[in-house]
């Protein structure tokens, strides 16, 4: 099978630019400057490229939402900011093939006219953080990037920015706050980024995979791109797989490969032979499923289509034995710590879901408390500036919905059935 | 210019009106927290949301730009039941110590809960997240991180109106507050506004703190007499004691604000009042009757003029003095009793701040007022030096004048004069050096106009009678014109004032009731 991004991440030299090169690396990048701009948008565009950070938007289209005018500089985003529970593929790109990444950003640079381009990283990623300074200085000293781009007269500066610690500079538009040195509170919108974005320029947010996977795109075209995966989702997948697993690890596979055999297959199955109990499909703010439903292609509308999402691309697996209730007050305490507390719904209900969870988890339970549940998740839905206060709502209803008898026990017996304490 | 259809009513609105305002323009409140209109949007308290034809979500309606054809609701189920659980969640941790609350009364939370809450508690009170309370963090103002609900109005306005930023957030989720940074309190001259524009009890005035009960209170409109930029006030007051004054929106002058110095005004009207009429006789003032003082003071003013010629009398007029006293003095001086010595000083003592914003170094209301009504400060200074070469027999004087002196200066400058009359509202060394005492009434105790800087004249209301035996300034400069023989026939300032607009140029073609409540400009200004 083809990959796009991780056919040499086994080979430790190849973060750095001369065995990247050795491998025919920044050869697009080379193309691509040959190449006139709307070409290199197109391709993207014919590839079926689909925003990896979560929310699947196409890039080529969002690339499109840039002003006409060039006469205020644009600005590229990456967004490093890898921090939704279960998703860790972004940071496998950035320690095992950050030129994939650098070499990405200026070509999608030169085909939006963009001088300037931040990666926002996440804070923990310090690691990562300084592989990626390390490949930024490699490239600037091979002229792939600063003054003159391989003689083309393209300049382009990247700078490496870290966050602070929050899981909602994850959020494109906190995280240009956040960039700009304020606090990372999402903005409304209008004014979408494309029109006012960082430092009040017209900016591009994109995810770290999607931007990786540009230049296998204009190197090898986007037709073909698009032909890995299926209808509307080009290319592979990143997949982190976590939890109960026999091998759990990222695995790259064509977009629309089955969950099944996701989960089964290339992670190996169930650890210890044990039956299969729940899957969070593409990271945690995606409604759960049951073992019944897991017969599903890995894509972003297949998964739509059965009430769930592909996400951001983190598939955990939950064993028999395992404590829905307690599991779901694990994502409850982390939405209630990571709101950011601006909109009323999210800032006060996260913290109120947790808290009831918590007393079912804890056998105080009140009878009602799973109507309760579900009235404060649907006084959260959709009321808020940023989808976090939906990110809570979709595992807490789904949990409820499909795994009511476990917080109904929980309630009546005053106790978890799994004998959890605290 | 869209039109857009609420709740099925079309109206035709200004381009970029978004759909809070253009409700509020045809009558229909969309209950809001964190929109202010002076200030930016932030779409955070999520009270506003309306359902808008073809969206799929409810939108905030500060945030959403009315365009045309839109078809918008705001009497849904829907929407109810929205606003009704975003007013929950705002409610789950707020400490609800309404008994103990200045704000209770005037809360955006109790009222809002009347109107659309009245649901049971589903929250448990011991999980509630508490927060620090009773912090005192500068200016005029106590903080009550605990009642806060996070609407982020008092952090816009210092960053927005003040530019100073004292104030941000601290934390995230429900743990989130407002505060100030360590050891950086409050510093800019309009702390008090923040009590104003906050929602609900998190921040309150310190001055006005467990002072009484704000239903107990009654308003009226009013213009600050603090200085010359005349800012639209509300002064509130129950009986005939002042508790505190609150701004009102007078686009032309002070949008919504006014300063922490014109808010303790108040005090002055409260502290320290002459009630009584009262006569010296013998070295001692003694009370007397209204009829007596009037009566004395015109008898001494005409037996000067009389014995030593109408250069013997002199008038000092006060810039406290509203355009229709003022006229009414300068009538009283130049055709009853036939003299040119009428003068009035702005000046005060004390610092004369001042700022870019409201806030003025003249720190007299109607100073630009005296000066249309043809008074002026050189003649001051000529009274001043008449009185000490002895050339006054006979002086009449309004108001807080000769604030600039020391005691003692005032003390031996008027001892130079036989008989001096002091029409005002605080005891002071005027009062103690006068011979006759004629109190009259405070600003929220009598009606009339005054003219800020820029020759805006505006109207300030009586909210109750004169205090003690005061009077109306209107009243006794009558009486003792009818004393003097005068047939004047003004029965309140509204006569006055058609007077004073039929002679006085800068204000021809006013009529009181047209100042209306931002207030027209005097000919000649800009």
């Amino acid at each position: 099978m083809e990959r796009v991004l991780t056919t040499h991440f086994a080979d430790d030299r190849y973060r750095h630019v001369d065995a990247y090169v050795e491998t025919g690396g920044y050869s697009a990048l080379r193309k691509a400057l040959g190449m006139p701009k709307e070409e290199i948008v197109a391709e993207v565009r014919k590839a079926n490229l689909r925003g990896r950070g979560g929310a699947g938007f196409p890039a080529g289209v969002k690339w499109g939402f840039l002003p006409k005018d060039l006469s205020r500089p644009r600005v590229l985003v990456v967004n490093a900011d890898e921090g939704e529970p279960g998703t860790f593929k972004d940071r496998l790109i950035m320690s095992r093939g950050p030129h994939l990444l650098v070499e990405g950003i200026a070509i999608s640079s030169f085909a939006m006219t963009i001088h300037v381009c931040y990666i926002y990283i996440r804070g923990e990623f310090v690691r990562e953080a300084k592989i990626l300074e390390e490949a930024i200085g490699e490239a600037h000293a091979k002229g792939f990037l600063g003054k003159n781009i391989l003689g083309s007269g393209f300049d382009l500066d990247v700078y490496v920015h870290r966050g602070a610690g929050a899981y909602i500079c994850g959020e494109e538009t906190s995280l240009i706050n956040s960039l700009e040195g304020k606090r990372g509170w999402p903005r409304n919108k209008p004014p979408f980024p494309a029109a006012i974005g960082a430092f009040g320029l017209p900016t591009i947010v994109n995810n770290v995979e999607t931007i990786s996977d540009v230049p296998w795109i204009v190197a090898n075209g986007g037709e073909r791109f698009a032909a890995m995966g299926v209808e509307k989702n080009g290319g592979t997948r990143l997949i982190g797989v976590s939890g109960a697993v026999n091998r759990p690890g990222v695995y790259e596979l064509p977009a629309g490969v089955n969950l099944r055999d996701i989960i089964y297959e290339h992670a190996g199955g169930i650890k210890d032979g044990k039956e299969l109990k729940a899957v969070i499909p593409g990271g945690s703010s995606t409604p759960v499923l049951r073992p019944g439903e897991i017969d599903v292609a890995y894509d972003i509308e297949s998964m739509a289509r059965i009430g769930s999402a592909s996400g951001s691309g983190g598939v955990i697996v939950i064993p028999e034995g395992a404590c829905m209730v307690r599991a779901l007050m694990v994502l409850m305490n982390f939405y209630s710590h990571e709101s950011c507390g601006q909109c009323t719904p999210c800032r006060e209900g996260t913290g109120w879901l947790a808290k009831i969870v918590r007393r079912i988890e804890e056998g105080k339970g009140l009878e009602g408390d799973v109507e309760l549940i579900l009235d404060v998740c649907d006084n959260m839905m959709g009321r808020t500036i940023c989808p976090l206060s939906e990110a809570a709502v979709m595992p807490a209803q789904s949990f409820v919905w499909k795994f009511r008898e476990e917080f109904d026990r929980h309630i009546k017996d005053q106790k978890c059935p799994y004998g959890n304490k605290f | 210019m869209p039109n857009f259809t609420i709740n099925g009513m079309s109206a035709t609105v200004a381009e970029g009106t978004t759909i809070l305002a253009a409700a509020k323009q045809i009558g229909i409140e969309i209950p809001h927290y964190c929109y202010h209109p002076r200030l930016s949007i932030a779409g955070n308290c999520r009270m506003c949301l309306v359902e808008v034809e073809k969206f799929p979500k409810l939108q905030i309606a500060c945030n959403t730009v009315v365009t045309e054809g839109m078809v918008v609701r705001t009497d849904t189920a829907k929407v109810n039941k929205a606003v009704t659980g975003v007013l929950e969640l705002m409610l789950i941790n707020h400490p609800v110590d309404c008994p103990i609350c200045d704000q209770a009364g005037e809360c955006g939370l109790q009222n809002y809960y009347m109107k659309f809450g009245l649901h049971k508690s589903r929250f448990a009170i011991e999980d509630k997240v508490h927060k620090k309370k009773v912090q005192d963090i500068g200016g005029q103002i106590v903080l009550d991180a605990e009642r806060c609900i996070l609407c982020s109005r008092c952090v816009r306005f210092l960053r927005e109106v003040t530019k100073t930023g004292e104030l941000d957030f601290f934390q995230r989720g429900d743990h989130s507050e407002i505060s100030i940074f360590p050891g950086r309190p409050l510093d800019n001259s309009y702390t008090g506004n923040l009590a104003d524009i906050c929602p609900v009890g998190a921040l309150t005035s310190k001055d006005f703190r467990f002072k009484c009960r704000v239903w107990f209170l009654s308003g009226v409109e009013s213009i600050c007499p603090g200085c010359s930029t005349g800012c639209n006030i509300e002064a509130h007051f129950r009986e005939d004691v002042l508790y505190r004054l609150k701004p009102r929106e007078n686009e032309d002058v002070n949008e919504s604000w006014m300063c922490d110095e014109g808010r303790l005004e108040y005090k002055k009207a409260n502290e320290n009042r002459l009630l009584a009429p009262a006569l010296r006789e013998g070295g001692r003032t003694v009370a007397a009757a209204w009829d007596a003082v009037l009566f004395t003071t015109a008898h001494r003013l005409r037996g000067s003029v009389e014995a030593h010629g109408s250069d013997s009398v002199a008038v000092i007029a006060s810039p406290h003095s509203s355009n229709e006293e003022l006229f009414l003095v300068r009538k009283l001086a130049a055709e009853v009793l036939k003299t040119e010595n009428f003068g009035f000083t702005s000046r005060t003592p004390g610092p004369r701040s001042s700022d870019d914003f409201l806030i003025k170094a003249d720190k007299n209301p109607n100073s630009r007022g005296a000066q249309l009504l043809g008074f002026s400060e050189e003649k001051f200074d000529r009274i001043v030096k008449a009185i000490s070469g002895g050339k006054v027999q006979a002086l009449l004087l309004f108001g807080n004048v000769l604030a600039d002196f020391s005691d003692a200066e005032i003390g031996s400058l008027l001892s130079n004069v036989p008989f001096v009359a002091h029409v005002g509202t605080c005891a002071g060394a005027v009062s103690r050096a006068a011979h006759a005492v004629l109190p009259s009434s405070s600003f929220v105790e009598r009606g009339g106009t005054f003219t800020n800087f820029a020759g805006r004249v505006q109207r300030f209301r009586a909210g109750f009678p004169p205090r003690g035996k005061a009077k109306n300034d209107i009243e006794i400069l009558v009486g003792l014109a009818s004393q003097l023989g005068a047939g004047w026939a003004f029965p309140g300032e509204t006569a006055v004032f058609d007077a004073l607009a039929a002679e006085v140029a800068p204000f021809a073609g006013m009529s009181y009731e047209a100042l209306g409540s931002r207030g027209r400009l005097a000919g000649g200004s800009k």
